[in-house]
């Protein structure tokens, strides 16, 4: 069963897997948490599927294998404007299993599309007009006639697009989700966010539109959208300053007036030029059980009531000892990061990445938090991970790290954690880790 | 883990900046001189640095609007807060008053071959033209030096006075059209520029305005890709025709912000590229976006005369 951290509990390393040499750039657990979608900077999808429970391994769960690998978004040339379009996946979502077939959508910059990833573990072998190799046969040395028998083959998992979503798009998509009838899904770019019917490719309907008249005039966009797990009228998109809005579409066609404004009145005592940078938020998720929401902006994970738009009524700080330094952050870049977050199964526990390849889980029950680090080094597998921290005194005591020692360039934007267990994936710049939760 | 930045770092807090006796460009006014140096020498290199990051486009791929939008936002606030506190003023003086050499800001532009829009507007493009937030992406407003004090509209800039014509303002970019060919290396440019921050905040305080003005001149480099649409020569009536079942509401400044780089060559070659993306946002079917991609690429042919 799915539990928080307690004190006893220790995260164990399950797996490490070598992917290619190109950046993850997503991840993502099926809703039974079988299956394991990792997109990449290269355009493609690599799932991995967890093996069956062994007998003999009774202190773990099984491990997860390469389950099919597919190029999903090949490299464009925009001509009229003479820029590339990256191949590299901004995200993953798979929709709820209905048959034997898996299916996902997978996005770039511009075009999502779905994915069938089906088995195929049998295949038609005696035709009457076709040798087994494929060659037809000359039809007058047929002199009998049989019915093809289906015979046992080895398993091959195949995918294969069946929807292209395109040209909707002025912007870049940064998110897609998939609405709780199971027949439409969002896409969201910089400035709007469009409807899409699952079966219909030609049209969408666009839903928010922040764009405004003059352009001069921008000072805000969106960053992320998602639907509400079990009302699917409802779906929040939140803005880089720090604002999530939550729209109900029964309200109007076009929802850019908001039914909810969430937003946190800024701290006078940390205003700073970079106040509103690390505001902007880079994720928005909601609990499963559809209750709360939760966002990650740059220093902080927020968990808001949906009841209550004037302020989270949990806030947990990931590293506030960049606050510090900001301005360094500024000039590398590194404060445009976008840090992903995720609840575990029964909203517990919330994990978000930070750099150095730590990453952070806060259990909301007891009130705890843990640092830990995904690296070769550290990691035997079966070890139990060593909390770490990182030493914001002048003190720094042993096994501390130092904020200045930190390696801005390995940085955790994706976790993923599994619905229904606690197993956990971690991609850093080219690796996926699978921890899991070591069972007492 | 820092790449090779503006020699005066932004003391991170806690730290001390490095500490002048000047006050900084020309005679102080009293809010100046109230302001710490260290705080405002900080605030100037913020500023620097944000106007740098916002011309340093990636080429090849679209940049990315919501940075672009943060970073234009910081250098608003900054800009806001120097004309409450009289830098501004002071800052913009003194530009008008020093001669600032263009050696550097040609060398910026050779290295950095702008597009020729800002040209084509009918502009020449001036060490010390000024440019205002709105400016850059209003298709109407050319970023002329004689007009832009009347067309300033945004509410942070304070009103601008006549003996200002000449004075730089600092671009509030929104600096997303990627500004340099294709054909430039990207760190060569980014070296090139920072070598010309370095250059001017080496002089000392006085080059503040210097600096300054480097800024203003790549600022105006960046608002020249926003120049494009206006005014557009009279379209080709063969490429009319081409696209007349096209939306004209592409023809607007989104193309502009979706990182649209302009070509070399103007004249109908600005019609392909005021159009977005090839498609309405409502409808469009891809087998036809494919064949009109094809009757493009075969137009881009002709005009480009390969």
């Amino acid at each position: 069963g799915v539990h928080g951290l307690k004190t006893q509990h220790s995260i164990s390393f399950l797996q490490f897997l070598l992917l290619t040499a190109d950046i993850i750039s997503t991840v993502e657990f099926n809703q039974s948490g079988e299956l394991l979608a990792t997109g990449d900077k290269g355009g493609r999808v690599v799932i991995f599927q967890q093996e069956q429970e062994s007998k003999n391994k009774l202190q773990c769960r099984g491990e997860y294998n390469v389950y099919s690998t597919f190029q999903s978004h090949e490299p464009e040339f925009d001509y009229l404007k003479s820029l590339e379009i990256e191949e590299k996946i901004n995200k993953i979502r798979w929709l709820p299993q209905k048959n034997a077939a898996h299916f996902l959508l997978s996005t770039n910059d511009k075009t999502i599309k779905l994915w069938k990833i089906s088995e195929r573990d049998k295949r038609p072998e005696g035709y009457n007009l076709k040798e087994e190799d494929g060659r037809y046969r000359d039809p007058n040395t047929v002199t009998t006639l049989r019915v093809p028998v289906f015979r046992p083959m080895d398993l091959m998992v195949e995918a294969s697009p069946r929807r292209v979503f395109a040209n909707a798009h002025t912007y870049h998509i940064n998110s897609i989700s998939v609405n709780s009838d199971c027949e439409t899904y969002l896409s969201a770019d910089d400035l709007r966010v469009n409807l899409w019917h699952l079966e219909i490719t030609d049209r969408s309907f666009n839903i928010v539109d922040i764009k405004p008249a003059n352009m001069e005039d921008l000072t805000e966009v969106i960053t992320a959208a998602e639907f509400h797990p079990n009302q699917c009228n409802t779906f929040v998109y939140s803005s880089s300053k720090g604002t999530i809005r939550l729209c109900d579409m029964r309200a109007a066609a076009l929802c850019d007036s908001h039914a909810k404004l969430f937003e946190e009145p800024e701290d006078p005592n940390n205003r700073s030029f970079f106040s509103e940078i690390i505001s902007s938020i880079s994720d928005v998720k909601f609990s499963h059980s559809g209750r709360y929401m939760m966002t990650r902006d740059y220093l902080s994970v927020k968990i808001w009531d949906l009841n209550m738009e004037s302020r989270p009524v949990e806030t947990y700080q990931v590293h506030e000892y960049l606050r510090s330094k900001l301005c360094s952050l500024y000039e590398n870049d590194c404060i445009f990061d976008k840090f992903e977050c995720c609840w575990n199964g029964n909203d517990s526990v919330v994990m978000t990445g930070s750099y150095n390849n730590f990453f952070r889980m806060f259990d909301r029950g007891y009130q705890q938090d843990m640092t830990l680090e995904a690296s070769r080094e550290n990691s035997k597998l079966r070890s139990v991970l060593k909390p770490r921290k990182v030493s914001t005194g002048g003190k720094r005591k042993k096994d501390e790290i130092s904020v200045d020692s930190l390696d801005f360039n390995k940085k955790i934007l994706h976790t993923a954690w599994h619905p229904l267990d606690n197993i956990i994936a971690v991609a850093t710049t080219n690796n996926l880790y699978i921890f899991q939760d070591k069972l007492n | 883990m820092f790449p090779k930045g503006t020699k005066r770092k932004f003391s991170d807090s806690g730290e001390e900046a490095v500490s002048s006796g000047d006050q900084g460009p020309a005679s102080p006014s009293v809010a100046a001189r109230t302001l710490s140096s260290s705080y405002s020498l900080q605030r100037q290199s913020l500023l620097d640095m944000s106007l740098i990051k916002l011309q340093l486009c990636h080429m090849l791929v679209e940049p990315n609007l919501c940075r672009s939008v943060l970073i234009a936002n910081t250098v608003r606030q900054i800009q806001e807060e120097m004309t409450q506190d009289g830098t501004w003023q002071i800052m913009t003086q003194a530009l008008a008053a020093a001669q600032c050499p263009t050696d550097r800001l040609v060398a910026t532009e050779v290295l950095c071959r702008q597009t020729d829009a800002a040209a084509q507007a009918g502009q020449s493009p001036k060490p010390y033209s000024v440019v205002g937030v709105e400016e850059g992406y209003h298709s109407e407003e050319v970023v002329m030096e004689g007009d832009v004090e009347t067309d300033v509209t945004m509410s942070t800039l304070s009103p601008v006075s006549p003996q200002l014509s000449s004075a730089s303002y600092l671009a509030g970019p929104f600096g997303m059209g990627p500004c340099w060919e294709e054909e430039e290396e990207d760190g060569e440019c980014e070296e090139e520029e920072e070598e010309d921050s370095e250059e001017c905040v080496s002089e000392g305080e006085e080059g503040d305005g210097d600096h300054l003005s480097a800024d203003s001149r790549t600022g105006e480099q960046v608002f020249g890709t926003f120049e494009i649409k206006h005014p557009a020569p009279p379209p080709d009536p063969a490429l009319e025709e081409l696209f007349s079942d096209v939306d004209p509401s592409y023809y607007d400044l989104d193309t502009v912000l979706t990182g649209m780089q302009s070509a070399p060559k103007m004249g109908p070659y600005d019609l392909l590229d005021s159009l977005s993306s090839h498609g309405p946002t409502a409808l469009s079917s891809s087998s036809s976006c494919r064949s009109d991609l094809n009757e493009l690429d075969h137009i881009m042919e002709i005009i480009v005369g390969s």
